[in-house]
């Protein structure tokens, strides 16, 4: 599959760096809605809705935002959705605002949505952008999906509002309490970390967390990786030590001033 | 060199106290709460007991086989996991309740975080915790053939008289293994003979739970309802056999003292103040997550380091 094509962002969103089971993004709204499917449901779509239109706005206006001030930028775009998508649950979908309750205003502050507009939107094109919304917010709704129809399978023994266990079975409440979320997503990861490296072991490559990550950080211009930051901090305390030996002032010459 | 003795590497001197050893000395001293927990509430017992405990080991050989680890259901560790939850199951609960209750025990709370040793709760406590919040109508119903009335502290909590004779000896409703004062105290008399536990947590557990109820218990220095909160619930049973636990103990002289103190603290706050009669389970369970806590405040300085220009 080609890099940075709109196909590519998608199944990037949906499976490589899946939010919530890969990059371990938004835990917040992930432990707290998910007690059933359809609060799970409805809270990825509303993050996806907000997350697609953010990132393509951002796109657009990515040449004209200040880089010093980008980060409020950023928020005031994305707030702007959240209040656009929280007035129109209001009014047409009452039972899934009431539910969501104070996690709507939240998805202001969702790291993945701040973390895609940073990372992703602010350097790439529109087309795209929306697609690596896209892509990213399916992904939140498929893992908070799946985790809610766990936790209301087991917790409720219902799915989607239907009952479906057998009349006798008793429904094991811990599981739509808080620390039922920390039991399904915790289990939920490791069965999808065990599928992927057996996918490795096969060669299929799936470990790449950073899309496009070619170890050159020389030459890179992500400038929020967090794997050029510990590069960076390692290279500048190895050329420290020698030169507070000698006395000298500590000069700092990283690879990029080169 | 022919006249040489070989010598092999050290250790040269072996301890005769083994893992199994020492769970198995554990299972005996239970032996007496629970055959009285069986005489008690009858045949419902016993094989919920049965359940639970074959429940536990065979999820930990099924684990240990899948993993392709050792098996270390020789230990009797799973057997001491599975024994301490069914004492605190109720007599009437159904044998499903055992059989998901040991599997989370063993399963979540020892095996995961990597086997005996390394589990941060005692695995019998966080199963019965993980059960009384699952199926609270469950866990909390007591009444069986021989008793239908509130447990002692249930009532104790309601302003009622009870019997503190019937309370010593066991002849109340409760879970199956804390009803009986007199056979736990066997129990842990043997296991402090054998050098098994010692009197430090139990004993700063105890005294501190008697000042606090003393302190804030509303009665004063009234013998007959200290007495009873002693011989109720399952402080007995958590103290000599459940906050003694070496996993999950802090392993320092002065950290266990204070560990002793923390849970009659806890006990003393749920029991008091709790909306619910009961609170040592809850106590025990913070109290290990407590443990690493006190443990890097009353680990001692190695020789040389520390004082002044630490």
């Amino acid at each position: 599959m080609k890099q940075n094509s709109v196909s590519e962002r998608l199944v990037n969103g949906l499976i490589k760096e899946n939010p919530t089971f890969v990059l371990m993004l938004g835990m917040c709204p992930t432990l707290a809605v998910t007690t059933s499917a359809i609060n799970g449901l409805g809270m990825g779509l509303t993050t996806m809705v907000v997350l697609a239109l953010s990132n393509m706005f951002i796109s657009m206006l990515r040449k004209i935002i200040p880089d010093k001030v980008r980060i409020p930028a950023f928020i005031v775009i994305i707030a702007s959705f959240v209040t656009v998508v929280e007035l129109l649950l209001k009014a047409f979908i009452p039972f899934l605002y009431s539910a969501l309750g104070l996690y709507i205003p939240l998805i202001v502050v969702n790291c993945i949505i701040l973390g895609r507009a940073e990372a992703y939107a602010s350097k790439n094109g529109v087309i795209l952008s929306l697609f690596d919304g896209v892509g990213m917010g399916l992904g939140f709704t498929c893992a908070l999906t799946i985790i809610g129809a766990v936790r209301e399978l087991i917790g409720a023994g219902e799915l989607f509002g239907f009952m479906v266990m057998p009349e006798s079975y008793v429904p094991c409440s811990i599981f739509v309490l808080a620390p039922g979320a920390f039991f399904v997503l915790a289990a939920l990861t490791a069965i999808q970390n065990k599928v992927k490296i057996a996918g490795e072991k096969k060669g299929r490559d799936m470990s790449k967390i950073q899309s496009g990550c070619n170890s050159d950080c020389m030459n890179c211009g992500e400038s929020g990786c967090s794997r050029r930051l510990i590069d960076e901090t390692a290279q500048g305390r190895k050329e420290q030590e020698p030169a507070a030996a000698k006395g000298k002032p500590a000069r700092r010459e990283g690879g990029k001033e080169q | 060199m022919s006249g040489l003795m070989k010598v092999s590497s050290n250790p040269h001197i072996r301890s005769k106290v083994t893992t199994s050893n020492i769970m198995l000395a554990v299972v005996i001293a239970l032996l007496p709460a629970a055959g009285f927990g069986i005489y008690n509430f009858g045949l419902d017992a016993l094989i919920l007991i049965l359940v639970t405990v074959a429940s536990t080991v065979l999820t930990e050989f099924l684990f240990e086989k899948g993993m392709h680890k050792k098996v270390t259901i020789g230990d009797f560790s799973a057997v001491v996991t599975g024994l301490l939850l069914a004492l605190n199951l109720p007599p009437k609960a159904p044998w499903w309740i055992g059989v998901i209750g040991g599997v989370f025990a063993i399963l979540v709370v020892k095996m995961l975080f990597g086997g005996l040793g390394q589990n941060f709760m005692n695995p019998a406590l966080g199963a019965r915790c993980f059960l009384l919040i699952s199926y609270t109508s469950i866990m909390c119903n007591f009444e069986c053939d021989a008793y239908t009335g509130p447990t002692p502290l249930a009532s104790l909590k309601a302003g009622e008289s009870v019997n503190i004779l019937d309370m010593v000896i066991g002849k109340t409703g409760g879970t199956i293994g804390e009803t009986s004062m007199i056979a736990i105290v066997i129990g842990a008399c043997l296991l402090i003979l054998l050098g098994v536990i010692d009197l430090k947590i139990p004993g700063s557990y105890i005294i501190t739970f008697t000042v606090f109820v003393i302190l804030f218990g509303g009665h004063g220095f009234d013998l007959s309802y200290i007495s009873a909160q002693l011989a109720g619930g399952g402080l007995m049973l958590g103290a000599f056999f459940m906050a003694t636990d070496y996993v999950t103990r802090p392993v320092t002289k002065k950290g266990q003292y204070m560990y002793g103190v923390v849970l009659g603290l806890l006990t003393g706050i749920f029991r008091m103040f709790g909306p619910s009669a009961e609170g040592v389970s809850y106590a025990i369970i913070l109290g290990n997550l407590l443990v690493p806590l006190i443990e890097k405040i009353t680990m001692p300085k190695a020789f040389g380091k520390g004082g002044e220009r630490a």
